[in-house]
């Protein structure tokens, strides 16, 4: 049987596509020349001019608070609601999920600008309050979803046996229920951290004066700044990224055995 | 009876925190969005007190039209390229051992873990007249020194089809990896051609992938904002630029809404086809059956 090859020639053509200016951007960030066009030679000043910027390091901080407090709100609600849209099957709970499958697909852009009216409605001055607020909002559904998912997995028989064997209560909740829904609450908390680090619109919409989060400090570089240690924060980014993913991997694979 | 209550409580109670947060958070905003686009504003950028259809005297403009087209038809053209990208690839992923499958779908997906602001970053020094490919083609003699590639629609939409394809690629996979391949071998045994039977047995077998890329792709090229604004500029500007214009340098927000009332009306037009599709579609079955009955 012969089989075009078109097919595969053309995924090697779109996977270079893909990684191509990942590692064009990687290798700049070690290039002394300012265009990136030709190799000037080895250098680390663009990481030492990042490291020496004080505005990344308090957005840094910025970002780190913003993500660490939406995920954490934002597991305990899209958990919740993962667990009531497989539990119940009412009307109520179709509801729901219409509320919670509409911000999954409309633009950020439209979630950024509600948001802000709302905001300026209540007359709630924007603040870095109010960046949280909104991460927390578009992460809920994704935990939500994803808990769902793991749920119409979940075998019932377990907690059925451990119940016919006296468990009940809290021993259930903490022997049985959270070491088997594990992978899903990490891998909801997995996502929402990608996606509130990912975030530039909500954020650029809801951030007031002065609360820059990365994202809106990359963005100002981007725009304004000096390229090369744009260059230098992004591959910096991207080892985290990378690591990030390998732990959740190994841990997940842990978990599975 | 009292067992049924007790659920109802405890259903209650584990619905309420996530809905009232959506509620609060994400459906009255929304509602507020289309409300505000009908008020007054005044000169300071804040919301008047009375109503008016002004915000949307913009909407009948040229410059607006101009604006609408070109983000609908960046979008339209988006989305077919991602789709004809995305499904010879879904294709080859699909006919490899599983182990491959795997390792070549993390290679897809993983470098979309990083900064979407960085990936677009990546593509404006790419770009840049002394970049890369400037220089590339400028070498082969393709386009003469100093041509510009970025800030125009051709920048824009590359860079919209890198962003989005790994998205339309996960469905169009998850669909062609359930597919029986067996299908295409039989269709070739009785004649078929290979091109036949791709189109005639393939793409209907992964037309549920094929149905949410188109989703996942056009939806929020609608709403685009950092593309066209990083790489496009001025002359480029689609839909959500306009509603950012409004709102950061105008600072007119109901100008802005009824522009983000426009998106969102845009945004519920392929909702709808896709509703329309499907209860044609039932409708069909149903008068199949009918008719085999009789």
């Amino acid at each position: 049987m012969k089989h075009s090859k078109f097919p595969l020639i053309l995924t090697i053509i779109i996977l270079t596509f893909i990684w191509a200016p990942i590692i064009i951007l990687v290798a700049n960030s070690f290039n002394a020349s300012r265009f990136g066009t030709v190799w000037g030679g080895f250098t680390l000043q663009w990481y030492e001019r990042l490291f020496a910027d004080r505005n990344v390091w308090r957005s840094l901080e910025n970002t780190l608070i913003v993500t660490g407090v939406s995920t954490v709100v934002s597991l305990v609600l899209g958990s919740l609601a993962g667990f009531a849209l497989h539990r119940y099957k009412t009307k109520i709970q179709k509801v729901h999920m219409g509320i919670i499958s509409i911000p999954l697909v409309i633009p950020d852009i439209l979630m950024g600008m509600s948001l802000l009216l709302f905001f300026v409605s209540i007359g709630m001055p924007l603040s870095i309050v109010t960046i949280i607020l909104g991460h927390i909002t578009f992460c809920i559904s994704f935990v939500a979803i994803t808990i769902l998912a793991r749920l119409q997995d979940f075998d019932y028989k377990i907690v059925e046996a451990a119940k016919d064997l006296g468990a009940h209560g809290w021993t259930l909740f903490r022997k049985i229920y959270i070491p088997l829904l594990a992978p899903g609450l990490l891998a909801g908390a997995m996502l929402s951290i990608t996606l509130s680090l990912d975030d530039f619109i909500v954020t650029f919409f809801t951030a007031g004066p002065g609360a820059s989060t990365l994202t809106i400090h990359i963005y100002s570089m981007i725009r304004f700044g000096t390229p090369p240690v744009i260059n230098a924060l992004s591959t910096i980014f991207l080892m985290l990224t990378f690591l990030l993913a390998l732990i959740y991997q190994r841990i997940s694979r842990r978990k599975l055995n | 009876m009292k067992k049924d209550l007790l659920k109802n409580i405890q259903e209650k109670l584990i619905t309420f925190p996530s809905f009232t947060w959506l509620l609060i958070f994400f459906l009255i905003p929304t509602l507020l969005v289309v409300l505000i686009s009908f008020r007054t504003s005044d000169p300071f950028g804040n919301i008047g007190v009375g109503f008016t259809l002004s915000a949307y005297s913009e909407i009948t403009n040229m410059s607006f039209l101009r604006i609408l087209i070109r983000t609908l038809r960046l979008s339209f053209l988006n989305t077919i390229i991602c789709l004809l990208l995305g499904i010879p690839v879904a294709y080859a992923i699909a006919r490899m051992e599983k182990k491959w499958q795997q390792n070549l779908m993390l290679l897809i997906i993983v470098p979309f873990w990083t900064n979407f602001l960085i990936r677009i970053f990546a593509w404006k020094t790419l770009l840049h007249p002394e970049g890369f490919i400037g220089q590339t083609l400028t070498f082969l003699r393709l386009i003469p020194p100093g041509t510009p590639l970025l800030y125009n629609e051709g920048a824009v939409l590359l860079v919209l089809v890198y962003s989005f394809l790994p998205f339309a690629i996960l469905p169009l996979y998850a669909a062609a990896e359930k597919f029986d391949f067996q299908l295409l071998e039989a269709a070739r045994d009785l004649g078929s051609s290979g091109i036949q039977s791709f189109i005639t047995i393939f793409l209907p077998g992964i037309s549920v992938g094929i149905i949410s890329a188109t989703m996942i792709v056009f939806i929020p090229t609608l709403g685009s904002y950092v593309i066209p604004d990083l790489v496009g500029g001025p002359t480029c500007e689609m839909l959500g630029n306009r509603i950012a214009r409004r709102v950061f340098t105008d600072r007119d927000l109901p100008r802005g809404s009824a522009l983000s009332t426009v998106l969102i009306l845009a945004v519920m037009i392929p909702f709808l086809i896709q509703i329309l599709v499907r209860k044609s579609k039932k409708s069909g079955k149903i008068s199949a059956v009918e008719a085999l009955d009789k």
